[in-house]
Protein backbone atom coordinates (compact mmCIF):
# COMPACT_ATOMS: atom_id res chain seq x y z
CA UNK A 1 0.00 0.00 0.00
CA UNK A 2 1.05 3.76 -1.09
CA UNK A 3 1.46 5.71 2.32
CA UNK A 4 2.16 9.55 1.78
CA UNK A 5 2.72 11.93 4.38
CA UNK A 6 1.10 15.69 4.87
CA UNK A 7 1.00 18.27 7.10
CA UNK A 8 -2.84 19.02 6.19
CA UNK A 9 -5.35 16.51 3.97
CA UNK A 10 -8.48 17.92 3.24
CA UNK A 11 -11.85 15.57 1.51
CA UNK A 12 -13.75 17.13 -1.06
CA UNK A 13 -12.78 19.49 -4.01
CA UNK A 14 -15.85 21.66 -4.21
CA UNK A 15 -16.14 25.59 -3.01
CA UNK A 16 -15.06 24.06 0.73
CA UNK A 17 -12.47 21.65 0.17
CA UNK A 18 -11.42 24.38 -2.30
CA UNK A 19 -10.99 27.40 0.06
CA UNK A 20 -9.68 25.34 3.51
CA UNK A 21 -6.83 24.02 1.26
CA UNK A 22 -5.39 27.35 0.12
CA UNK A 23 -6.21 29.15 3.42
CA UNK A 24 -3.70 26.11 5.03
CA UNK A 25 -1.55 26.75 2.53
CA UNK A 26 -1.17 30.60 2.96
CA UNK A 27 -1.54 29.60 6.37
CA UNK A 28 1.85 28.45 6.49
CA UNK A 29 1.34 24.41 5.92
CA UNK A 30 3.91 23.36 3.81
CA UNK A 31 2.53 19.68 2.48
CA UNK A 32 -1.18 20.21 1.38
CA UNK A 33 -3.16 17.29 -0.47
CA UNK A 34 -6.74 17.98 -1.49
CA UNK A 35 -8.63 14.82 -2.19
CA UNK A 36 -11.99 14.59 -4.31
CA UNK A 37 -13.80 11.34 -5.90
CA UNK A 38 -15.38 13.41 -8.72
CA UNK A 39 -12.70 13.78 -12.01
CA UNK A 40 -12.77 17.30 -11.73
CA UNK A 41 -12.78 20.32 -8.67
CA UNK A 42 -15.93 22.50 -7.86
CA UNK A 43 -17.94 20.23 -6.73
CA UNK A 44 -21.92 20.88 -6.61
CA UNK A 45 -20.57 24.55 -8.34
CA UNK A 46 -19.88 23.21 -11.96
CA UNK A 47 -23.53 22.15 -12.29
CA UNK A 48 -24.83 25.71 -10.58
CA UNK A 49 -24.34 27.39 -14.06
CA UNK A 50 -27.01 30.02 -13.56
CA UNK A 51 -25.49 33.71 -11.57
CA UNK A 52 -25.57 34.53 -7.86
CA UNK A 53 -22.77 33.37 -6.67
CA UNK A 54 -19.89 35.86 -5.11
CA UNK A 55 -21.70 38.65 -4.55
CA UNK A 56 -20.34 39.04 -0.78
CA UNK A 57 -17.15 37.74 -1.05
CA UNK A 58 -16.10 38.78 -5.02
CA UNK A 59 -18.40 41.66 -4.85
CA UNK A 60 -19.90 40.84 -8.07
CA UNK A 61 -22.10 38.17 -9.73
CA UNK A 62 -20.67 34.72 -10.98
CA UNK A 63 -22.00 31.52 -12.19
CA UNK A 64 -21.15 28.29 -9.91
CA UNK A 65 -18.26 27.54 -12.55
CA UNK A 66 -16.49 30.94 -12.65
CA UNK A 67 -16.56 30.91 -9.09
CA UNK A 68 -14.98 27.78 -9.01
CA UNK A 69 -12.48 28.80 -11.63
CA UNK A 70 -11.24 31.48 -9.23
CA UNK A 71 -10.60 29.11 -6.64
CA UNK A 72 -9.24 26.03 -8.92
CA UNK A 73 -6.65 28.90 -9.82
CA UNK A 74 -5.47 30.10 -6.60
CA UNK A 75 -5.01 25.89 -5.75
CA UNK A 76 -3.10 25.56 -8.98
CA UNK A 77 -0.71 28.90 -7.75
CA UNK A 78 0.15 27.44 -4.36
CA UNK A 79 1.30 24.27 -5.61
CA UNK A 80 -1.50 22.09 -3.69
CA UNK A 81 -1.19 19.09 -4.70
CA UNK A 82 -4.72 17.42 -5.91
CA UNK A 83 -5.66 13.72 -5.88
CA UNK A 84 -8.58 13.76 -8.61
CA UNK A 85 -10.80 10.40 -8.78
CA UNK A 86 -10.01 9.50 -5.86
CA UNK A 87 -12.66 8.41 -3.12
CA UNK A 88 -11.74 8.59 0.67
CA UNK A 89 -13.45 5.27 2.37
CA UNK A 90 -12.54 5.90 5.72
CA UNK A 91 -10.77 8.06 8.44
CA UNK A 92 -8.91 6.98 11.16
CA UNK A 93 -8.20 9.93 13.75
CA UNK A 94 -5.21 10.46 15.31
CA UNK A 95 -4.53 8.74 18.51
CA UNK A 96 -5.77 5.46 17.30
CA UNK A 97 -3.30 3.17 18.10
CA UNK A 98 -2.45 1.85 14.72
CA UNK A 99 -1.21 5.78 13.08
CA UNK A 100 -1.09 7.90 16.45
CA UNK A 101 0.01 11.21 16.33
CA UNK A 102 -1.54 11.21 12.32
CA UNK A 103 -4.90 10.75 11.21
CA UNK A 104 -5.33 8.33 8.16
CA UNK A 105 -7.19 8.92 5.35
CA UNK A 106 -7.84 5.22 3.59
CA UNK A 107 -8.76 6.43 -0.16
CA UNK A 108 -8.80 4.60 -3.52
CA UNK A 109 -8.11 5.49 -7.31
CA UNK A 110 -7.00 3.86 -10.47
CA UNK A 111 -3.25 4.41 -10.40
CA UNK A 112 -2.85 4.06 -7.02
CA UNK A 113 -4.98 1.32 -5.86
CA UNK A 114 -5.53 1.82 -2.27
CA UNK A 115 -3.62 4.93 -1.13
CA UNK A 116 -2.97 5.84 2.66
CA UNK A 117 -2.59 9.79 3.33
CA UNK A 118 -1.62 10.60 6.66
CA UNK A 119 -1.76 14.21 7.88
CA UNK A 120 -0.96 16.11 10.86
CA UNK A 121 -4.70 17.80 10.83
CA UNK A 122 -7.49 17.43 8.36
CA UNK A 123 -10.17 19.25 6.92
CA UNK A 124 -13.41 17.43 6.04
CA UNK A 125 -15.50 19.65 3.37
CA UNK A 126 -17.48 16.39 1.62
CA UNK A 127 -20.76 18.72 1.45
CA UNK A 128 -24.36 17.29 1.25
CA UNK A 129 -26.92 14.97 -0.14
CA UNK A 130 -30.26 15.46 -1.28
CA UNK A 131 -33.15 13.51 0.92
CA UNK A 132 -34.83 11.06 -1.79
CA UNK A 133 -38.00 9.90 -2.28
CA UNK A 134 -37.62 7.00 0.28
CA UNK A 135 -37.03 9.67 3.08
CA UNK A 136 -40.25 11.09 2.77
CA UNK A 137 -42.28 8.44 1.26
CA UNK A 138 -45.18 8.91 -1.18
CA UNK A 139 -47.51 6.45 -1.66
CA UNK A 140 -48.05 4.92 -5.34
CA UNK A 141 -45.65 3.22 -7.83
CA UNK A 142 -42.18 3.17 -8.43
CA UNK A 143 -42.39 4.54 -12.02
CA UNK A 144 -39.61 6.17 -14.16
CA UNK A 145 -39.85 9.52 -14.30
CA UNK A 146 -38.61 10.81 -10.57
CA UNK A 147 -35.95 12.63 -9.72
CA UNK A 148 -33.79 14.78 -7.01
CA UNK A 149 -33.62 18.28 -8.22
CA UNK A 150 -30.09 18.42 -8.06
CA UNK A 151 -29.95 15.08 -10.33
CA UNK A 152 -32.17 16.81 -12.68
CA UNK A 153 -29.63 19.59 -12.87
CA UNK A 154 -26.48 17.74 -13.77
CA UNK A 155 -28.43 15.63 -16.19
CA UNK A 156 -29.40 18.83 -18.12
CA UNK A 157 -26.53 21.34 -17.61
CA UNK A 158 -23.86 18.61 -17.80
CA UNK A 159 -24.60 15.74 -19.87
CA UNK A 160 -27.56 17.40 -22.50
CA UNK A 161 -30.47 14.97 -20.71
CA UNK A 162 -33.86 16.06 -20.59
CA UNK A 163 -35.37 14.49 -17.70
CA UNK A 164 -38.72 14.92 -18.78
CA UNK A 165 -41.30 17.28 -20.53
CA UNK A 166 -44.42 17.62 -18.11
CA UNK A 167 -43.09 18.54 -14.98
CA UNK A 168 -44.01 19.21 -11.25
CA UNK A 169 -41.70 19.59 -8.80
CA UNK A 170 -42.24 19.14 -4.55
CA UNK A 171 -40.56 21.49 -2.77
CA UNK A 172 -39.76 25.31 -2.82
CA UNK A 173 -36.24 24.51 -1.98
CA UNK A 174 -33.13 27.09 -3.99
CA UNK A 175 -32.68 23.80 -6.23
CA UNK A 176 -36.41 23.23 -7.08
CA UNK A 177 -36.98 26.72 -7.87
CA UNK A 178 -33.74 26.89 -10.16
CA UNK A 179 -34.82 23.88 -11.77
CA UNK A 180 -38.29 25.54 -12.64
CA UNK A 181 -36.49 28.42 -14.44
CA UNK A 182 -34.13 25.75 -16.28
CA UNK A 183 -36.17 23.47 -17.46
CA UNK A 184 -38.56 26.06 -18.55
CA UNK A 185 -36.04 27.48 -20.67
CA UNK A 186 -35.08 24.29 -22.27
CA UNK A 187 -38.31 24.01 -23.38
CA UNK A 188 -40.44 21.64 -20.71
CA UNK A 189 -43.65 22.44 -19.43
CA UNK A 190 -43.71 22.85 -15.00
CA UNK A 191 -46.88 22.78 -14.08
CA UNK A 192 -46.18 23.65 -10.68
CA UNK A 193 -44.22 23.98 -7.54
CA UNK A 194 -45.63 21.93 -4.59
CA UNK A 195 -44.78 23.24 -1.12
CA UNK A 196 -45.94 21.58 2.45
CA UNK A 197 -44.95 24.52 4.50
CA UNK A 198 -46.90 27.57 4.77
CA UNK A 199 -43.76 29.66 2.95
CA UNK A 200 -41.66 28.99 0.24
CA UNK A 201 -38.30 27.17 1.17
CA UNK A 202 -35.98 29.08 -1.36
CA UNK A 203 -34.52 32.63 -1.48
CA UNK A 204 -36.24 35.71 -2.48
CA UNK A 205 -34.60 36.30 -5.37
CA UNK A 206 -35.00 32.77 -6.86
CA UNK A 207 -39.03 32.71 -6.03
CA UNK A 208 -38.81 36.41 -8.40
CA UNK A 209 -36.05 35.09 -10.97
CA UNK A 210 -37.64 31.18 -11.49
CA UNK A 211 -41.23 31.40 -10.87
CA UNK A 212 -42.63 34.72 -11.09
CA UNK A 213 -40.84 35.08 -14.12
CA UNK A 214 -42.38 32.33 -16.09
CA UNK A 215 -45.86 32.46 -14.32
CA UNK A 216 -45.11 29.03 -13.12
CA UNK A 217 -48.00 28.78 -9.53
CA UNK A 218 -46.23 28.12 -5.95
CA UNK A 219 -48.87 25.82 -4.53
CA UNK A 220 -48.24 26.43 -0.68
CA UNK A 221 -50.01 24.63 2.27
CA UNK A 222 -50.00 21.14 -0.87
CA UNK A 223 -48.33 18.33 -0.82
CA UNK A 224 -48.22 15.17 -3.40
CA UNK A 225 -50.15 12.95 -2.10
CA UNK A 226 -50.02 9.56 -4.81
CA UNK A 227 -48.12 9.16 -7.87
CA UNK A 228 -49.70 7.57 -10.57
CA UNK A 229 -48.12 5.59 -13.44
CA UNK A 230 -46.60 1.84 -13.86
CA UNK A 231 -44.00 2.42 -16.12
CA UNK A 232 -42.93 6.06 -16.52
CA UNK A 233 -45.01 8.99 -14.60
CA UNK A 234 -48.43 9.92 -15.67
CA UNK A 235 -49.27 12.10 -12.85
CA UNK A 236 -49.51 13.13 -9.92
CA UNK A 237 -52.38 13.92 -7.11
CA UNK A 238 -52.02 16.65 -4.99
CA UNK A 239 -53.51 17.99 -2.03
CA UNK A 240 -53.90 20.40 0.63
CA UNK A 241 -52.75 19.65 4.10
CA UNK A 242 -54.02 21.34 7.37
CA UNK A 243 -51.79 22.88 10.20
CA UNK A 244 -50.70 19.38 11.04
CA UNK A 245 -49.35 18.74 7.39
CA UNK A 246 -51.90 16.21 7.13
CA UNK A 247 -53.70 15.85 3.65
CA UNK A 248 -57.06 17.48 4.12
CA UNK A 249 -59.82 15.00 2.00
CA UNK A 250 -61.57 16.42 -0.85
CA UNK A 251 -59.13 18.81 -1.99
CA UNK A 252 -57.12 16.16 -4.37
CA UNK A 253 -56.44 17.54 -7.59
CA UNK A 254 -54.73 14.84 -10.43
CA UNK A 255 -52.31 16.59 -12.41
CA UNK A 256 -50.97 14.77 -15.77
CA UNK A 257 -46.93 14.40 -15.95
CA UNK A 258 -44.21 12.58 -17.13
CA UNK A 259 -41.53 13.85 -14.33
CA UNK A 260 -41.61 14.53 -10.81
CA UNK A 261 -38.77 16.60 -9.08
CA UNK A 262 -37.96 16.50 -5.23
CA UNK A 263 -36.43 19.07 -4.00
CA UNK A 264 -36.86 18.16 -0.58
CA UNK A 265 -34.25 19.09 1.39
CA UNK A 266 -30.18 18.43 1.59
CA UNK A 267 -28.55 16.24 4.55
CA UNK A 268 -24.78 16.89 5.16
CA UNK A 269 -22.84 13.87 4.21
CA UNK A 270 -21.48 12.08 7.80
CA UNK A 271 -20.80 8.81 6.71
CA UNK A 272 -16.82 8.73 7.15
CA UNK A 273 -17.34 11.16 10.34
CA UNK A 274 -19.65 8.62 11.75
CA UNK A 275 -16.85 5.93 11.12
CA UNK A 276 -14.28 8.17 12.65
CA UNK A 277 -16.03 8.37 15.94
CA UNK A 278 -16.76 12.42 15.41
CA UNK A 279 -19.90 13.71 17.26
CA UNK A 280 -22.59 15.18 15.38
CA UNK A 281 -25.31 17.51 16.03
CA UNK A 282 -28.93 16.05 16.24
CA UNK A 283 -30.44 19.27 14.21
CA UNK A 284 -27.45 20.48 11.85
CA UNK A 285 -27.00 17.17 11.15
CA UNK A 286 -23.27 17.63 10.46
CA UNK A 287 -20.44 18.02 13.26
CA UNK A 288 -20.29 19.64 16.45
CA UNK A 289 -17.35 22.05 16.40
CA UNK A 290 -15.72 25.03 17.93
CA UNK A 291 -15.04 28.54 16.58
CA UNK A 292 -12.13 26.85 14.90
CA UNK A 293 -14.64 24.85 12.72
CA UNK A 294 -12.89 21.65 14.94
CA UNK A 295 -14.93 18.69 15.34
CA UNK A 296 -14.61 16.49 18.38
CA UNK A 297 -11.81 15.02 17.40
CA UNK A 298 -9.18 17.45 17.61
CA UNK A 299 -6.81 16.84 14.75
CA UNK A 300 -10.47 16.94 12.22
CA UNK A 301 -11.67 20.15 11.15
CA UNK A 302 -15.13 20.41 9.04
CA UNK A 303 -16.44 23.00 6.80
CA UNK A 304 -18.97 23.55 4.15
CA UNK A 305 -22.21 21.79 3.75
CA UNK A 306 -21.06 19.06 5.78
CA UNK A 307 -21.34 21.12 8.67
CA UNK A 308 -24.44 22.30 8.05
CA UNK A 309 -26.65 23.62 5.35
CA UNK A 310 -25.50 26.66 3.38
CA UNK A 311 -27.48 29.15 1.27
CA UNK A 312 -24.77 30.98 -0.19
CA UNK A 313 -21.61 29.85 -1.51
CA UNK A 314 -20.01 33.32 -0.45
CA UNK A 315 -20.54 31.62 3.42
CA UNK A 316 -19.17 28.32 2.69
CA UNK A 317 -16.08 29.78 1.60
CA UNK A 318 -15.76 32.23 4.63
CA UNK A 319 -16.17 28.88 7.27
CA UNK A 320 -13.75 27.06 4.88
CA UNK A 321 -10.71 29.80 5.04
CA UNK A 322 -11.08 29.25 8.84
CA UNK A 323 -10.85 25.73 8.93
CA UNK A 324 -8.15 25.30 6.71
CA UNK A 325 -5.96 28.41 8.62
CA UNK A 326 -6.72 26.40 12.09
CA UNK A 327 -6.17 23.14 10.89
CA UNK A 328 -2.79 24.61 9.72
CA UNK A 329 -2.32 25.89 12.89
CA UNK A 330 -3.33 22.64 14.30
CA UNK A 331 -0.57 20.79 12.08
CA UNK A 332 2.51 22.86 13.86
CA UNK A 333 0.90 22.09 17.59
CA UNK A 334 -0.06 26.08 17.95
CA UNK A 335 -3.81 25.57 18.59
CA UNK A 336 -4.80 25.76 22.34
CA UNK A 337 -8.08 25.49 23.85
CA UNK A 338 -9.21 26.97 27.20
CA UNK A 339 -10.16 24.60 29.82
CA UNK A 340 -13.96 25.83 29.99
CA UNK A 341 -15.57 25.86 26.77
CA UNK A 342 -18.28 28.72 26.65
CA UNK A 343 -21.39 26.32 24.60
CA UNK A 344 -23.61 28.55 22.02
CA UNK A 345 -27.13 27.45 22.48
CA UNK A 346 -30.07 28.66 20.32
CA UNK A 347 -32.36 31.02 21.86
CA UNK A 348 -35.75 32.48 20.72
CA UNK A 349 -36.59 31.98 17.51
CA UNK A 350 -33.28 30.55 16.44
CA UNK A 351 -32.98 26.69 15.65
CA UNK A 352 -29.73 26.08 15.53
CA UNK A 353 -26.23 27.84 15.67
CA UNK A 354 -22.70 26.79 14.76
CA UNK A 355 -20.11 26.80 16.22
CA UNK A 356 -21.70 25.23 18.79
CA UNK A 357 -18.83 26.06 21.19
CA UNK A 358 -16.26 28.60 21.41
CA UNK A 359 -13.08 27.27 23.10
CA UNK A 360 -10.74 30.57 23.50
CA UNK A 361 -13.25 33.30 24.48
CA UNK A 362 -11.94 36.80 24.64
CA UNK A 363 -8.80 35.97 22.12
CA UNK A 364 -10.52 36.89 18.47
CA UNK A 365 -12.93 37.96 17.28
CA UNK A 366 -16.12 35.50 16.43
CA UNK A 367 -19.09 35.26 14.08
CA UNK A 368 -21.50 32.94 14.94
CA UNK A 369 -24.02 31.43 11.99
CA UNK A 370 -27.64 31.08 12.87
CA UNK A 371 -31.09 30.07 11.03
CA UNK A 372 -34.33 31.03 12.42
CA UNK A 373 -37.63 29.37 13.17
CA UNK A 374 -40.02 31.74 11.92
CA UNK A 375 -39.98 34.97 9.59
CA UNK A 376 -40.19 38.03 11.76
CA UNK A 377 -39.38 41.86 10.56
CA UNK A 378 -37.40 44.51 12.30
CA UNK A 379 -35.78 42.71 15.20
CA UNK A 380 -32.81 42.06 17.51
CA UNK A 381 -30.31 39.59 17.30
CA UNK A 382 -28.60 39.61 20.36
CA UNK A 383 -25.98 37.34 22.52
CA UNK A 384 -26.63 36.67 25.54
CA UNK A 385 -23.78 35.05 28.44
CA UNK A 386 -26.18 34.61 31.40
CA UNK A 387 -28.14 37.49 31.83
CA UNK A 388 -25.37 39.66 30.47
CA UNK A 389 -25.61 40.83 26.59
CA UNK A 390 -22.58 40.34 24.93
CA UNK A 391 -23.83 41.52 21.13
CA UNK A 392 -26.82 42.93 19.32
CA UNK A 393 -27.44 44.12 16.24
CA UNK A 394 -30.60 45.10 14.49
CA UNK A 395 -32.17 43.47 11.31
CA UNK A 396 -34.71 44.40 8.89
CA UNK A 397 -35.92 40.96 8.35
CA UNK A 398 -35.14 37.40 9.52
CA UNK A 399 -36.17 34.14 7.62
CA UNK A 400 -35.28 30.57 7.72
CA UNK A 401 -33.95 30.07 4.19
CA UNK A 402 -31.81 32.68 4.76
CA UNK A 403 -28.62 32.55 7.40
CA UNK A 404 -27.97 35.37 9.75
CA UNK A 405 -24.53 35.63 11.54
CA UNK A 406 -23.51 38.13 14.41
CA UNK A 407 -20.02 39.16 15.39
CA UNK A 408 -19.02 38.50 18.83
CA UNK A 409 -16.22 41.12 20.13
CA UNK A 410 -13.65 39.41 22.40
CA UNK A 411 -13.61 42.39 25.21
CA UNK A 412 -17.52 41.99 25.49
CA UNK A 413 -17.14 38.51 26.45
CA UNK A 414 -14.41 38.78 28.52
CA UNK A 415 -16.37 41.98 30.18
CA UNK A 416 -19.47 39.74 30.31
CA UNK A 417 -17.59 36.83 32.17
CA UNK A 418 -15.77 39.16 34.65
CA UNK A 419 -19.30 40.20 35.27
CA UNK A 420 -20.49 37.00 36.20
CA UNK A 421 -17.77 35.02 37.44
CA UNK A 422 -16.83 37.99 39.90
CA UNK A 423 -19.81 39.65 40.78
CA UNK A 424 -22.46 36.74 40.86
CA UNK A 425 -19.75 33.90 41.62
CA UNK A 426 -20.95 31.75 38.82
CA UNK A 427 -18.36 29.03 37.14
CA UNK A 428 -17.01 29.83 33.66
CA UNK A 429 -17.93 25.72 32.79
CA UNK A 430 -21.60 26.36 33.69
CA UNK A 431 -22.07 29.22 31.38
CA UNK A 432 -24.12 29.10 27.98
CA UNK A 433 -24.08 31.83 25.24
CA UNK A 434 -28.22 31.96 24.32
CA UNK A 435 -28.36 33.47 20.68
CA UNK A 436 -32.08 34.93 20.22
CA UNK A 437 -34.15 37.21 17.97
CA UNK A 438 -36.05 39.76 20.14
CA UNK A 439 -38.99 41.88 18.54
CA UNK A 440 -37.49 45.46 18.06
CA UNK A 441 -38.96 47.89 21.30
CA UNK A 442 -38.33 45.31 23.82
CA UNK A 443 -35.52 45.30 26.08
CA UNK B 1 -52.37 66.41 -11.04
CA UNK B 2 -50.55 62.85 -12.28
CA UNK B 3 -51.86 59.71 -10.90
CA UNK B 4 -50.00 58.20 -8.00
CA UNK B 5 -50.09 54.50 -7.90
CA UNK B 6 -47.50 52.43 -5.66
CA UNK B 7 -46.12 48.96 -6.67
CA UNK B 8 -44.54 46.23 -4.89
CA UNK B 9 -40.85 44.64 -6.30
CA UNK B 10 -38.46 42.41 -4.69
CA UNK B 11 -35.35 44.01 -5.37
CA UNK B 12 -32.63 41.22 -6.41
CA UNK B 13 -29.85 43.13 -6.85
CA UNK B 14 -28.42 41.29 -3.80
CA UNK B 15 -29.04 38.02 -1.41
CA UNK B 16 -30.77 40.58 0.78
CA UNK B 17 -34.31 40.50 -1.03
CA UNK B 18 -35.59 43.83 -0.25
CA UNK B 19 -39.27 44.61 -0.50
CA UNK B 20 -39.50 48.04 -2.13
CA UNK B 21 -42.78 50.11 -2.09
CA UNK B 22 -42.57 52.18 -5.23
CA UNK B 23 -44.35 55.27 -5.55
CA UNK B 24 -45.00 56.11 -8.84
CA UNK B 25 -46.50 59.25 -10.72
CA UNK B 26 -47.54 59.40 -13.98
CA UNK B 27 -45.86 56.28 -14.71
CA UNK B 28 -42.64 57.18 -13.73
CA UNK B 29 -41.51 56.05 -9.99
CA UNK B 30 -40.54 58.67 -8.11
CA UNK B 31 -39.77 57.50 -4.73
CA UNK B 32 -38.97 53.95 -2.81
CA UNK B 33 -40.11 52.57 0.47
CA UNK B 34 -37.92 49.57 2.31
CA UNK B 35 -34.49 49.51 -0.14
CA UNK B 36 -31.47 49.07 2.44
CA UNK B 37 -29.60 50.93 -0.19
CA UNK B 38 -29.34 52.57 -3.44
CA UNK B 39 -29.25 49.81 -5.73
CA UNK B 40 -32.97 49.13 -4.84
CA UNK B 41 -34.66 52.38 -6.53
CA UNK B 42 -32.30 51.57 -9.48
CA UNK B 43 -33.32 48.35 -9.58
CA UNK B 44 -37.02 48.58 -8.75
CA UNK B 45 -37.35 51.81 -11.67
CA UNK B 46 -36.11 48.76 -14.27
CA UNK B 47 -37.97 45.76 -13.10
CA UNK B 48 -41.41 48.21 -13.56
CA UNK B 49 -40.41 49.59 -16.54
CA UNK B 50 -38.62 47.36 -18.68
CA UNK B 51 -37.07 44.51 -16.52
CA UNK B 52 -33.53 42.78 -17.09
CA UNK B 53 -32.39 39.58 -16.54
CA UNK B 54 -28.83 37.75 -16.69
CA UNK B 55 -29.18 34.22 -19.05
CA UNK B 56 -27.38 31.27 -17.99
CA UNK B 57 -27.66 28.26 -20.61
CA UNK B 58 -25.38 25.81 -22.07
CA UNK B 59 -24.45 24.83 -25.39
CA UNK B 60 -23.04 21.76 -27.18
CA UNK B 61 -19.50 21.12 -27.16
CA UNK B 62 -17.60 18.84 -29.69
CA UNK B 63 -14.26 17.47 -28.65
CA UNK B 64 -14.42 18.09 -25.12
CA UNK B 65 -14.70 16.27 -21.55
CA UNK B 66 -17.81 17.34 -21.39
CA UNK B 67 -21.03 17.49 -23.87
CA UNK B 68 -21.88 20.94 -22.72
CA UNK B 69 -19.67 24.42 -22.11
CA UNK B 70 -21.97 26.49 -19.53
CA UNK B 71 -22.35 29.67 -20.98
CA UNK B 72 -23.76 33.06 -19.52
CA UNK B 73 -24.98 36.60 -21.39
CA UNK B 74 -21.73 38.98 -20.22
CA UNK B 75 -24.65 41.54 -19.64
CA UNK B 76 -28.51 41.54 -18.89
CA UNK B 77 -30.99 41.67 -21.08
CA UNK B 78 -34.46 42.36 -21.41
CA UNK B 79 -36.48 39.50 -19.73
CA UNK B 80 -38.70 39.77 -22.68
CA UNK B 81 -35.92 38.55 -25.29
CA UNK B 82 -35.26 35.32 -22.85
CA UNK B 83 -36.90 32.96 -25.17
CA UNK B 84 -35.79 34.88 -28.54
CA UNK B 85 -32.21 34.19 -26.99
CA UNK B 86 -32.49 30.79 -26.00
CA UNK B 87 -33.75 29.80 -29.61
CA UNK B 88 -30.21 31.66 -31.28
CA UNK B 89 -28.39 29.73 -28.85
CA UNK B 90 -29.85 27.02 -29.61
CA UNK B 91 -28.70 27.04 -33.11
CA UNK B 92 -25.08 27.71 -31.60
CA UNK B 93 -21.61 24.50 -31.47
CA UNK B 94 -18.29 25.06 -30.20
CA UNK B 95 -15.02 23.34 -30.82
CA UNK B 96 -13.16 22.56 -27.05
CA UNK B 97 -11.06 23.77 -25.98
CA UNK B 98 -12.96 26.85 -24.55
CA UNK B 99 -12.02 29.51 -21.85
CA UNK B 100 -13.73 30.76 -19.63
CA UNK B 101 -14.40 34.46 -20.42
CA UNK B 102 -14.55 33.41 -24.56
CA UNK B 103 -16.88 35.02 -26.64
CA UNK B 104 -19.18 32.67 -28.15
CA UNK B 105 -22.25 34.63 -29.82
CA UNK B 106 -21.72 38.68 -30.40
CA UNK B 107 -24.97 40.15 -29.69
CA UNK B 108 -27.18 37.85 -28.96
CA UNK B 109 -30.82 37.71 -30.46
CA UNK B 110 -30.20 41.87 -31.36
CA UNK B 111 -29.84 42.78 -27.98
CA UNK B 112 -26.34 44.12 -28.13
CA UNK B 113 -25.10 41.89 -25.30
CA UNK B 114 -22.36 39.16 -26.26
CA UNK B 115 -22.24 35.41 -25.01
CA UNK B 116 -19.46 33.99 -23.18
CA UNK B 117 -18.48 30.92 -21.88
CA UNK B 118 -18.32 30.61 -17.95
CA UNK B 119 -15.88 27.71 -17.61
CA UNK B 120 -12.53 26.26 -19.14
CA UNK B 121 -13.45 23.32 -21.48
CA UNK B 122 -10.56 21.00 -22.14
CA UNK B 123 -10.10 18.95 -24.74
CA UNK B 124 -10.77 15.20 -23.95
CA UNK B 125 -7.51 14.03 -25.24
CA UNK B 126 -5.40 16.39 -23.41
CA UNK B 127 -6.02 15.23 -20.15
CA UNK B 128 -7.03 17.63 -17.00
C1 LIG C 1 -28.70 23.60 -6.90
C2 LIG C 1 -27.96 24.53 -6.01
C3 LIG C 1 -28.04 25.89 -6.24
C4 LIG C 1 -27.33 26.80 -5.47
N1 LIG C 1 -27.41 28.13 -5.76
C5 LIG C 1 -26.63 29.01 -5.10
C6 LIG C 1 -26.61 30.40 -5.49
O1 LIG C 1 -27.32 30.85 -6.40
N2 LIG C 1 -25.78 31.24 -4.83
C7 LIG C 1 -24.98 30.79 -3.83
O2 LIG C 1 -24.21 31.59 -3.27
N3 LIG C 1 -25.00 29.48 -3.42
C8 LIG C 1 -25.80 28.58 -4.04
N4 LIG C 1 -25.82 27.25 -3.65
C9 LIG C 1 -25.10 26.86 -2.43
C10 LIG C 1 -23.62 26.52 -2.61
O3 LIG C 1 -23.33 26.21 -3.93
C11 LIG C 1 -23.29 25.34 -1.75
O4 LIG C 1 -23.61 25.69 -0.44
C12 LIG C 1 -21.81 24.98 -1.85
O5 LIG C 1 -21.50 24.54 -3.15
C13 LIG C 1 -21.42 23.89 -0.87
O6 LIG C 1 -20.03 23.64 -0.97
P1 LIG C 1 -19.30 22.37 -0.36
O7 LIG C 1 -17.90 22.47 -0.81
O8 LIG C 1 -19.59 22.30 1.08
O9 LIG C 1 -20.01 21.10 -1.02
P2 LIG C 1 -19.97 20.49 -2.50
O10 LIG C 1 -19.92 21.55 -3.52
O11 LIG C 1 -21.08 19.52 -2.55
O12 LIG C 1 -18.58 19.71 -2.56
C14 LIG C 1 -18.33 18.49 -1.88
C15 LIG C 1 -17.28 17.72 -2.64
O13 LIG C 1 -16.81 16.63 -1.88
C16 LIG C 1 -16.62 15.51 -2.70
N5 LIG C 1 -16.67 14.30 -1.86
C17 LIG C 1 -17.71 13.88 -1.08
N6 LIG C 1 -17.39 12.74 -0.44
C18 LIG C 1 -16.12 12.43 -0.81
C19 LIG C 1 -15.24 11.35 -0.47
N7 LIG C 1 -15.60 10.39 0.37
N8 LIG C 1 -14.00 11.33 -1.04
C20 LIG C 1 -13.62 12.32 -1.89
N9 LIG C 1 -14.41 13.35 -2.23
C21 LIG C 1 -15.65 13.41 -1.71
C22 LIG C 1 -17.75 15.62 -3.70
O14 LIG C 1 -17.49 14.89 -4.88
C23 LIG C 1 -17.81 17.13 -3.94
O15 LIG C 1 -16.99 17.54 -5.01
C24 LIG C 1 -26.53 26.32 -4.41
C25 LIG C 1 -26.46 24.95 -4.16
C26 LIG C 1 -27.15 24.05 -4.94
C27 LIG C 1 -27.05 22.58 -4.65
S1 LIG D 1 -32.18 47.36 -2.09
FE1 LIG D 1 -29.95 47.16 -1.84
S2 LIG D 1 -29.76 45.92 0.01
FE2 LIG D 1 -31.88 45.66 -0.67
S3 LIG D 1 -31.84 43.83 -1.99
FE3 LIG D 1 -31.56 45.61 -3.32
S4 LIG D 1 -29.34 45.78 -3.50
FE4 LIG D 1 -29.73 44.48 -1.72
Amino acid sequence: METVQVDVAVVGGGPAGLAAAWKAREAGAERVMLVERDFELGGILQQCIHPGFGLRYFKEELTGPEYAERFIARIREAGIEVKLNTMVLEIIPSGAPSVAPECALMCVNRQDGVLSIRAKAVVLAMGCRERTRGAIAIPGERPAGIYTAGTAQRLINMEGLMPGRQVVILGSGDIGLIMARRLTLEGAEVKAVVEIMPRPGGLERNLVQCLHDFDIPLLLRHTVVEVHGRQRVEGVTIAAVDENSKPVAGTEQFIACDTLLLSVGLIPEVELCRGAGIEIHPVTGGPVVNEWRQTSMPSIFACGNLLHVHDLVDNVTREAEIAGREAARYSRGELRAKPEAIAMVPGRNVRYVVPQFISAWGEEEVQVYFRVVETEEDVYVVAKLGEQLVARKRQMRVQPPEMVSLRLRPQAMVESLRKLVELKGISAKDLVCRIEVEPHGQN
Amino acid sequence: MAKTETKAVICVACPLGCHVQVTMEGGRPVKALGAQCRKGLEYATQEIQDPVRVLATTVPVTGGILPLLPVRTEGPVPRRMLRACMLALAQCRVQAPVRAGQVILENVAGTGVRVIASRDLPRLSSGL
